[in-house]
């Protein structure tokens, strides 16, 4: 046994480590030791990652000196290794990015909470990630959902106790659907072992028992898997829980913890349900109609917004809606393309999170679409970042979002049924992306007169050509010099959003690799 | 070869505006396009005052006059109702298909818990086979959930506690209206109940103080009975843990927050929480460690029945018995008083 095979029992307990120091701590070393934790942590997926995909294979960890049945297993594929990669680059940058808005959000003596819950949610969704016990699962779900609390209470005011107590009842409720549906696995087949599951599975759907109880346990994990990231009829907690949330948060809320959950459930599909069978309990029906109805009402209810982070809450609604319409479409393409969007969107709606929180902070702290005008000449780098995110969330070449959208395109094409619904669903959601999201880009470069220096408006040859005059050269003063600005984007915010934008471009410009990653981790997922 | 233009051609081709513009002297649209300001959105006519919008809140919230949410609290009462009822029976009649309670030839009665009855004093030392199971073969998912136990107390603390001492937060009524947390525990002390908190009546209650005094140390000293003979009888950290927590929060009923702060403080609820968890943390991950590399176990399991066997078992339940203890009164003193 290798010693890099390891990573995945050493990341998980290394980052819970690193939260019950945290405790110990003040807020500013919790906060270094948070950045840390992910940083090792991903600099250790990496290398497991590219151990994985040399030798093609998943492998299984036990945890203790029992084998599997008895004791606690991990299991490590390189689609599992990508996941954690891909979670811990988000949690350092989210860290990165939101710090100085965290540091202004959360009270000084409570900092070392807020980090510790961080550091527990990566934990969390390590754990999730890599484990193959459905009981351990059950427990870091448990963990997530109070850690992800904590999250949205660290900055803590009126507006985010609400959404705090609306997000954890539907979250608990989520998670005592997916209890049922773990205790009725655990009735039916005796054990909580995925594989040893799957066995039993298949034993139980050849002698054609429990047919009645199999259906109901593959609705109730899926519902309540599906209620804890925010599927359509579900999503009511989520826009003010990613809305009046620190940025840091919602960053972390939108493109890790929801996305945990989902690959949760894509394990539980192949690893225990199998895909045969959940297709044809029909449940892959419910999750498609459902993802497609998030696409188009979430993206028209974001249009509706006038608070553009409230805005980009609403965006998630529609992007986890593309996600479970892969899954329901139940073929292995349309699994690739929701695990490449899960990818996708995870990257993009931190960048946008982040991006966002730049171009309010520029605007005086105001949230609405028409105080953000001109915002992208006051925050250079906060405004690439947005564009970027946006054009990714649209779907432009190039960008990590049009690749997924082209997979699940692909996908449809397998089979007829489903062609023409995805393909007008992906069009019309992809129209209103566009339409909201380049809204916001227009607002952001329309240049704002209303701040501009009071001698542009005397001079120049009356009223309208000053004006316009002026507009003129802000923009040219916004992209003639460094100095001028005044932004006062850290390096910490700067690196962030570089980071993020490296990130998406990646997913879009390496497509080769990176699916065939997905593909070659989804069929030695099972 | 690039001729040199005449400096009239010059202006007036593509590239000597184009740096005109870049350099901010020209706008191509002046004088070429029509083009009008933005004329001012008109304010609205009627000006709010803050009232108002107090008034508007107040009618929003009326309820009870309010047709339009009764209408709607009907339909969510009686949807609400009705989705409760179809779940239940889903479930009920879902549960008629498994298989009865107790019955040998249950899926449950496979050679999981056959290993774990017949071969697991053997091989984790522990009489008590659950503790056994929870502390030795499952120990991961028992870090997960002290793990738990630990978040929510964190998440709590992130709520509740004041971080100002006690005592002075009845005077700052009108400075800090807009800090909830702050405001919570001002109505506390505001309403009829907080007037007992024991801080300030403790030594008025001569009966619950003279039966704290007989029954807290059997509390204690059976608590921490529970705790290290976790691996031989009934019990363990988290029930052990659970009668402590119960002492403790006696004992602070009895004799006041003072009493108990004297050796019981954020600090040492931290150093408690802390070093039993790294410890945890720490045995288990070597445990791991040595486990999935197939090493040796370092760790003898003892004789089995002694106090001192089973391995790690011992130190372990220890440790989840601080931890739970800990976070037991740490829950109470912080609905109580708003910190440790």
């Amino acid at each position: 046994m290798s010693f890099v095979q390891n990573v995945p029992c050493f990341s998980i307990l290394m980052t819970m480590f690193a939260a019950i120091l945290s405790s110990a701590a003040g807020g500013k070393t919790a906060r270094k030791i948070s950045i840390g934790i992910a940083a090792a942590v991903g600099v250790m997926s990496a290398f497991l990652l590219v151990f994985l995909m040399g030798t093609g294979d998943s492998y299984a960890y036990m945890m203790g000196h029992f084998p599997a049945p008895w004791g606690n297993e991990l299991r490590a594929g390189m689609l599992e290794a990508a996941m954690a990669l891909l979670f811990c680059i988000i949690m350092l940058l989210s860290l990165l990015g939101g710090g100085e808005e965290a540091a202004e959000d959360v009270r000084e003596e409570k900092a070392n909470f807020y980090y510790i819950m961080a550091d527990l949610l990566l934990a969390a969704n390590l754990a999730l990630v890599y484990t193959n016990d459905l009981f351990t699962a059950y427990v870091f779900v448990e963990i997530n959902t109070i850690a992800a609390c904590g999250m949205i209470l660290g900055k803590f005011n009126r507006l985010t106790i609400a959404s705090a107590v609306r997000y954890m009842i539907m979250s608990l409720m989520g998670s005592g659907l997916l209890l049922l549906g773990i205790c009725f696995f655990y009735d039916m087949t005796g054990h909580l072992l995925m594989s040893n599951i799957r066995e039993e599975i298949a034993v139980i759907a050849g002698s054609g028992a429990y047919q009645v109880p199999f259906l109901l346990t593959v609705g109730l994990v899926s519902v309540g898997l599906a209620i804890k990231s925010a599927l359509w009829p579900f999503h009511a907690w989520l826009p003010n829980a990613y809305g009046y949330s620190t940025v840091a948060s919602s960053a972390m809320l939108s493109s890790i913890v929801s996305k945990g959950y989902i690959f949760l459930l894509l394990k539980i599909i192949f690893r225990i349900v199998g895909l045969e069978a959940f297709v044809r309990s029909h449940v892959t029906d419910i999750l498609f109609l459902f993802g497609m109805t998030g696409m188009i009402l979430g993206s028209v209810d974001a249009i509706r917004q006038n608070n553009i982070r409230r805005m980009v809450a609403y965006s998630s609604v529609a992007q986890i809606g593309y996600i479970f319409m892969g899954i329901g479409m139940g073929t292995t393409g349309g699994m690739e393309a929701s695990v490449y969007h899960i990818l996708a969107h995870a990257s993009a709606k931190a960048l946008v999170f982040t991006a966002v929180s730049g171009l309010v902070r520029v605007s005086g702290g105001k949230t609405g679409l028409k105080d953000l005008s001109g915002a992208g000449f006051r925050n250079r780098a906060a405004g690439a970042g947005f564009v970027i995110g946006s054009l990714s969330m649209i779907g432009i070449p190039g960008c990590a979002g049009f690749v997924s959208k082209l997979m699940f395109a692909k996908a449809s094409l397998e089979d007829a049924f489903y062609m023409i619904p995805v393909l007008a669903c992906l069009a019309i959601s992809t129209l209103l992306n566009a339409i909201y999201f380049m809204r916001v880009v227009l607002f952001l470069y329309t240049p704002d007169d209303v701040h501009l220096p009071e001698e542009g408006r005397d001079a120049g040859h009356g009223k309208e050509a000053g004006s316009i005059r002026t507009a003129a050269g802000t923009v040219l003063a916004g992209t003639a010099g460094e100095n001028g600005t005044g932004t006062g984007n850290s390096l910490q915010f700067r690196i962030a959003v570089t980071g993020f934008i490296c990130l998406n471009l990646f997913l879009g410009i390496c497509t080769g690799p990176v699916s065939e990653a997905v593909k070659t981790g989804l069929s030695i997922f099972g | 070869m690039s001729r040199k233009r005449e400096e009239k051609e010059y202006q007036k081709s593509f590239p000597y505006r184009f740096s005109r513009w870049l350099r901010g002297e020209e706008d191509p649209f002046i004088g070429r396009l029509e083009m009008k300001p933005q004329v001012p959105r008109e304010s609205p006519e009627r000006h709010f005052d803050p009232s108002d919008y107090e008034e508007i809140k107040r009618r929003s919230r009326d309820h009870a006059h309010n047709k339009r949410w009764q209408g709607y609290g009907k339909l969510y009462q009686i949807s609400s109702v009705f989705i409760c009822t179809a779940l239940i029976a889903l479930l009920v009649y879902a549960v008629s298909y498994l298989p009865p309670v107790g019955k040998t030839g249950n899926p449950a009665n496979n050679e999981v818990p056959e290993r774990y009855i017949t071969k697991g004093l053997e091989e984790t030392g522990a009489v008590n086979i659950v503790t056994g199971m929870i502390l030795n073969y499952r120990a991961f998912d028992t870090f997960g959930e002290s793990t738990v136990l630990f978040v929510a107390t964190g998440c709590v603390m992130l709520i509740l506690m004041t971080g100002k001492p006690r005592g002075k937060r009845g005077t700052e009524e009108d400075g800090t209206g807009n800090d909830i947390s702050e405001r919570m525990c001002i109505t506390d002390t505001g309403d009829g109940m907080s007037e007992e908190i024991p801080g300030e009546t403790s030594g008025t209650d001569p009966i619950l103080q003279v039966i704290a005094k007989l029954v807290c140390p059997a509390v204690f000293l059976f608590g921490i009975y529970v705790i290290l003979n976790g691996h031989l009888s009934p019990g363990g950290g988290f029930s052990g843990g659970a009668i402590t927590g119960a002492g403790l929060i006696l004992y602070t009923n009895a004799y006041g927050f003072e009493k108990t702060e004297r050796f019981f403080t954020k600090k040492t609820y931290t150093g408690i929480s802390v070093s039993a968890l790294s410890f945890y943390c720490l045995a288990k991950s070597y445990s791991f460690f040595t486990g999935a590399n197939h090493m040796e176990n370092m760790n003898p399991n003892g004789t089995p029945g002694a106090i001192i066997s089973s391995g790690l078992i011992l130190p372990l339940n220890i440790c989840v018995g601080l931890v739970v203890s800990c976070t037991i009164y740490a829950f109470y003193a912080l609905f109580r008083k708003g910190g440790l």
